[in-house]
């Protein structure tokens, strides 16, 4: 059996499962359609259907299955409805829509390619400010005890509050002092991602045995010598791994932060799609936040081998 | 101008006090080795309540903290009823739930071959992916009540768990596991009597991480529909009523939950896994 063979089957299964499960969960709505539409539906009215059983209600009516999966707003889309919701959102709506990309020249508020743009400067926004952070927080941590010890317990305490309780806040205030836009989003990310990036850091700094150290010492190295010339090659393996966990966290941050605003952005997007029971547009967008979390890990991954590469590493 | 010198002599003191502590003679101490952080945390909250007086910052953007803590202690019993609702019932909730499916998923990813090699990858994206993008669709299957946000709950801790005990369970080394079948012993004595034994740290590493996903998970549910309590819905409406010492205490609360129950895991793990190199420093 290859590699890909056990992948593809479970994820054929997850869809079948998906679409099993779309069934029953759209069934009422389906039957509630189809009596509008004056067919035959097994308990007659509403009222006796409410109290039924769901599962029960498919196998009464096997013959509005197809009807369950075609719903305008399915309690569960299912996925060929979501892709189509996808496709419509993020390619027609460019091709054919009157603000798209054709017609007007500028991505369409109405597509999801724009909403995704906007979740995506303030993801790496974000995550430059953090990782730049939790590099320079590292650096002091292991340069003097002092730090190491006042700071790295409330670094650690900070990660155990529930940042996103604090999104809507510092959105608001932020907005209050004048900052809009990007920056409060990317704020949240940043403090976020700045953790994985700090405790990776700390352990890549440190990486170096004390027999590589020594041999600093003899070569009369300063500190900034031995930094620049052994830790931070060292430390930069550490670095890779924890800023692919930086770089999903930051995105989710950037996604939370816009749920206060209603500015855009794939937060936005899933927010108005639960307002207005557009069930399709809040998966499309979680998609798009799936493929965006994925391309980001992706994209650091590459750059780790680029780098390890050029070091003459062992990757 | 002289609040800023007094603030200014403040923080060189504190840590010029800090270093003394961290470095001097009594640094072995216990009490000094707690000491360190605590002034350190200190010396930020009063630099924070001067800072406030001194630029006289308006109450609608950052309320000082003597003026959080009253708060705090005066709107205790709606504070613990919004406790209740979000942590007890919906992040507990979920916690539980989620992380003793994954556990019982990850034993059965590391019984059969085909699920390792089809589930664990599946896995580690999804670990990466932002779940808390489920939250408006669990909103609207499982109510505006603690059910649903116990739902994103689980769905949020399920894979970090997951992909924690699997890594676990692959801890041992084949000489061990050769010794454990030398002595004839079954897959399940091999994995109850050595593995699981061994994953514990790995196993402790995820619900540790997951503590913290819980509670995000919880509040952020609240966002997208809520009973009228909950520290979701306090923090949402206080900051539309512009009460932000309010929104501060509902996130002191969150944070104490948060602190307190990451270190009620950790108490438990020095318990359970007395016996690894990192609990024996």
């Amino acid at each position: 059996m290859s590699r890909a063979g056990p992948i593809l089957v479970l994820v054929a299964g997850l869809f079948a499962l998906w679409y099993a499960a779309a069934v029953p969960m759209n069934i009422r709505e389906a039957l509630t359609a189809a009596e509008r539409d004056g067919a035959a539906v097994q308990p007659a009215t509403a009222v006796e259907r409410r109290d039924a059983n769901a599962l029960g209600l498919v196998l009464a009516n096997p013959g509005q299955i197809p009807e369950a999966w075609a719903q305008d707003r399915p309690r569960l889309p299912a996925p060929h409805q979501v892709a189509g919701e996808l496709w419509q959102s993020v390619v027609m709506e460019e091709v054919e829509g009157r603000r798209g990309l054709v017609r007007s020249g500028s991505l369409s508020n109405r597509g999801l390619l724009l909403h995704a743009w906007i979740t995506l400067s303030a993801t790496a926004l974000g995550f430059a400010i953090g990782a730049v952070a939790g590099i320079a927080l590292a650096i002091g941590i292991v340069h003097s005890k002092t730090m190491e010890k006042s700071v790295m317990p409330w670094a650690i305490v900070s990660q155990t509050v529930p940042i996103v309780a604090l999104a809507p806040m510092i959105v608001v205030v932020l907005y209050s002092v004048g900052l809009q836009g990007l920056l409060p989003k990317a704020i949240i990310s940043a403090y976020l991602s700045f953790f994985p990036v700090v405790v990776g850091m700390v352990k890549g700094l440190r990486a170096p045995d004390a027999m590589q150290t020594d041999l600093m010492r003899t070569w009369d190295a300063s500190g900034w010598q031995v930094l620049t010339r052994l830790r931070l090659p060292a430390s930069l393996p550490y670095l890779f791994a924890s800023l692919k966990i930086a770089v999903a966290a930051a995105l989710v941050g950037a996604i939370v932060g816009e749920l206060p605003v209603q500015g855009g952005g794939l937060g936005a997007r899933m927010l108005a799609g639960s307002y207005y029971g557009q069930t399709a547009q809040i998966w499309a967008a979680l998609l798009l936040a799936a493929a965006l979390a994925a391309v980001l890990v992706a994209a650091i991954g590459a750059m780790q081998r680029l780098a390890l590469r050029r070091m003459g590493g062992a990757a | 101008m002289s609040m800023a010198i007094l603030a200014l002599a403040l923080w060189l003191g504190l840590w010029a006090l800090n270093v003394w502590l961290a470095t001097g003679p009594l640094s072995d101490r216990i009490w000094a080795r707690m000491a360190v952080p605590l002034l350190f945390g200190i010396t930020l909250l009063v630099l924070w309540e001067i800072a406030v007086r001194a630029l006289a910052v308006p109450l609608v953007i950052l309320p000082p903290p003597s003026q959080i803590g009253a708060r705090f202690g005066a709107s205790l019993p709606v504070l613990w009823g919004d406790f209740v609702q979000t942590i007890l019932r919906g992040g507990l909730t979920g916690y539980a739930i989620g992380c003793g499916a994954a556990f019982l998923t990850a034993i059965a990813v590391d019984r059969f071959v085909f699920l390792q090699r089809g589930l664990l990858p599946l896995a580690s994206f999804m670990a990466a992916l932002p779940i808390v993008g489920t939250a408006p669709i669990l909103v609207m299957w499982f109510g505006f009540d603690w059910q649903s946000k116990a739902a994103v709950v689980v769905v949020m801790v399920f894979f970090p768990m997951l992909v924690n005990t699997v890594a676990g369970l692959a801890e041992t080394s084949a000489m061990q596991r050769d010794l454990m079948r030398s002595w004839g012993a079954g897959y399940w004595q091999g994995l109850v009597k050595l593995r699981l034994p061994a994953a514990m740290p790995f196993i402790f590493n995820g619900l540790k991480i997951c503590t913290t996903l819980a509670l995000i998970g919880a509040i952020v549910a609240e966002f997208f529909g809520s009973p009228t309590l909950g520290l979701g819905f306090r923090i949402t409406t206080s900051v539309g009523q512009l009460a932000l010492d309010m929104v501060w205490a509902a996130i002191l609360v969150a944070a104490l939950a948060g602190t307190g129950f990451y270190g009620l895991v950790a108490l438990i793990e020095r318990g359970v896994t007395f016996w690894h190199p990192s609990q024996r420093g």
